[in-house]
């Protein structure tokens, strides 16, 4: 493994199949009476959270815990952001007290790539911007995985706010390399110009997407990062673009529906499809601890690059 | 190399062992084998299909991988984390008798590490200890219930133990 985990598109497809496949055992330790291995006894790891996040802040910590870490929280909430200091300078006071991983959240694009320049802690991104959320997508694909097996061939259809989703970009990079076909739809003023050169088709209509999908991910409406009126209502755009049971049908009888949270039921999915029998947005939150436990006990070993040099 | 232990031999080291495990615990119910993956599991297997065919008592076996529990995990800051993999005990090991099975017993650390990871899934009665191979240099006080076969090497060789399950042949061959 690299330094740090800024993106998948740092990761080849060797690299993903060995997180995967390492979640697949750090999954049975959740399974245990005791869900508790030594195994990161002594190591520091700071959660440094600049937006909001249930999700994934608990998911983190709940795998850092497992792995017996010692993790401390900061929320900026309550931190000297609120005096006025810079990324660069708070980070470079977390680094002098010598975690050995810092999980960065925050909501300008790139800002994992900065600490990881300044830092010699290892950075692990858990979301910048519009940019990437790589646990995120490894977990799609664990839970894609652990439904069908692989992920070679399969068509998987993503419908939703694709301009504001660093989730859309993070999983377009792995599923297209581990070799899945992957289609996108959403209103035109969220679709990205030039994503078709991801390798993915670009859908006019959810009905279209969904076809004989395999997998249908929905994503969420970000009305937090939306600058302009993209499209005229809510509930207009659910009767265009809204996951309904309906359309369910238009997909293989064996789909699996997914969405990485948080939902915005009535607006990207309905709630009879989000509560329904194709549903696996739990399972997702599930494995999300095992996929980051992988995360975790991987980037604890050597660096990749110091080891070439 | 010379190869020590050829499939013949194996299968008679085995039922042996076999035989010794019913003696020593009287036929007793409660018991279950545990296999320290990789070359434990399928030499776990073995045993409890040996043991059935003695004496139609069925023992559970399970898988056990102590890679999170190794003692020199976090110390080699260069090079990739060693590949961890599932532990599958699907039984309850609270007051039984555990039979843990690994090829070759050296040092003696992964069985601290594998003693330390099953007292995690419970209390068992007792824990017994079965080796195919134990090739002595111990670093830790840790013995064997059960040995197949005492080899006296010296620290610069390696003991490859084969099985067919694994490596297609049945073979425990000394390495210089």
């Amino acid at each position: 493994m690299k330094k740090d985990l800024l993106g998948i598109d740092d990761l080849s497809p060797d690299e993903i199949y060995l997180i995967l496949e390492t979640a697949e055992a750090m999954k049975e330790i959740g399974e245990r009476p005791i869900k508790k291995v030594p195994t990161l006894r002594g190591k520091t790891v700071v959660n440094l959270f600049y937006e909001p996040s249930t999700r994934t802040r608990t998911s983190f910590e709940i795998a850092e815990k497992r792995l017996s870490a010692d993790t401390l929280n900061i929320a900026v909430g309550t931190s000297s952001v609120l005096k006025g200091e810079t990324l660069a300078d708070t980070a470079l006071n977390i680094e002098a007290m010598a975690p050995d991983m810092i999980v960065l959240r925050h909501a300008s694009s790139g800002a994992c790539h900065l600490l990881s320049r300044l830092c010699r802690s290892r950075i692990i991104n858990a979301g910048d911007g519009m940019h990437e959320h790589p646990t995120q997508a490894l977990l799609d694909a664990f839970t894609i995985r652990q439904h069908k097996s692989t992920i070679e061939g399969l068509k998987v259809a993503i419908v939703g706010d694709l301009l504001h989703s660093r989730v859309l970009r993070s999983n377009l990079l792995l599923l297209t390399r581990l070799g899945a076909k992957v289609w996108v739809s959403g209103p035109p003023t969220l679709v990205p110009r030039g994503i078709e050169r991801l390798g993915v088709q670009v859908a006019p209509t959810i009905d279209q997407a969904v076809t004989d999908a395999d997998v249908v991910m929905l994503l969420r409406i970000q009305q937090e990062r939306m600058l302009g009126a993209f499209f005229p209502s809510l509930r207009e755009y659910f009767n265009v673009f809204g996951m309904t049971v309906e359309r369910v049908r238009r997909a293989k009888p064996d789909v699996i529906i997914m969405h990485p949270g948080p939902m915005n039921r009535g607006v990207e999915i309905a709630s009879e499809v989000a509560d329904g029998p194709y549903s696996v947005i739990l399972e997702q939150v599930a494995n999300g601890v095992a996929v980051r436990m992988a995360v975790l006990y991987l980037m604890a070993g050597g660096v990749e690059d110091e080891a070439a040099a | 190399m010379p190869v020590v232990m050829d499939q013949d031999r194996m299968n008679r080291t085995l039922t042996r062992i076999a035989h010794e495990i019913l003696e020593r615990n009287r036929g007793d119910e409660g018991l279950a084998l545990v296999g320290i993956r990789t070359r434990g599991v399928p030499l776990a297997k073995r045993l409890a299909v040996i043991v059935r065919s003695i004496n139609q008592l069925e023992i559970p076996t399970g898988a056990l991988d102590i890679t999170l529990y190794r003692d020199d995990l976090m110390r080699h800051a260069i090079g990739v984390q060693p590949v961890v993999r599932s532990t599958d005990i699907p039984f309850s090991i609270d007051d039984k008798r555990i039979l843990l099975v690994d090829d070759v017993l050296y040092t003696g650390r992964t069985i601290r590490a594998a003693l330390d990871a099953l007292i995690e899934f419970g209390r068992p009665k007792v824990i017994q200890l079965i080796v195919l191979v134990d090739r002595g240099h111990r670093e830790l006080p840790i013995k064997a219930d059960y040995v197949g076969k005492n080899l006296p090497t010296s620290e610069s060789q390696s003991v490859q133990v084969r099985l067919q399950e694994i490596d297609g042949r049945d073979e425990v061959e000394i390495q210089e």
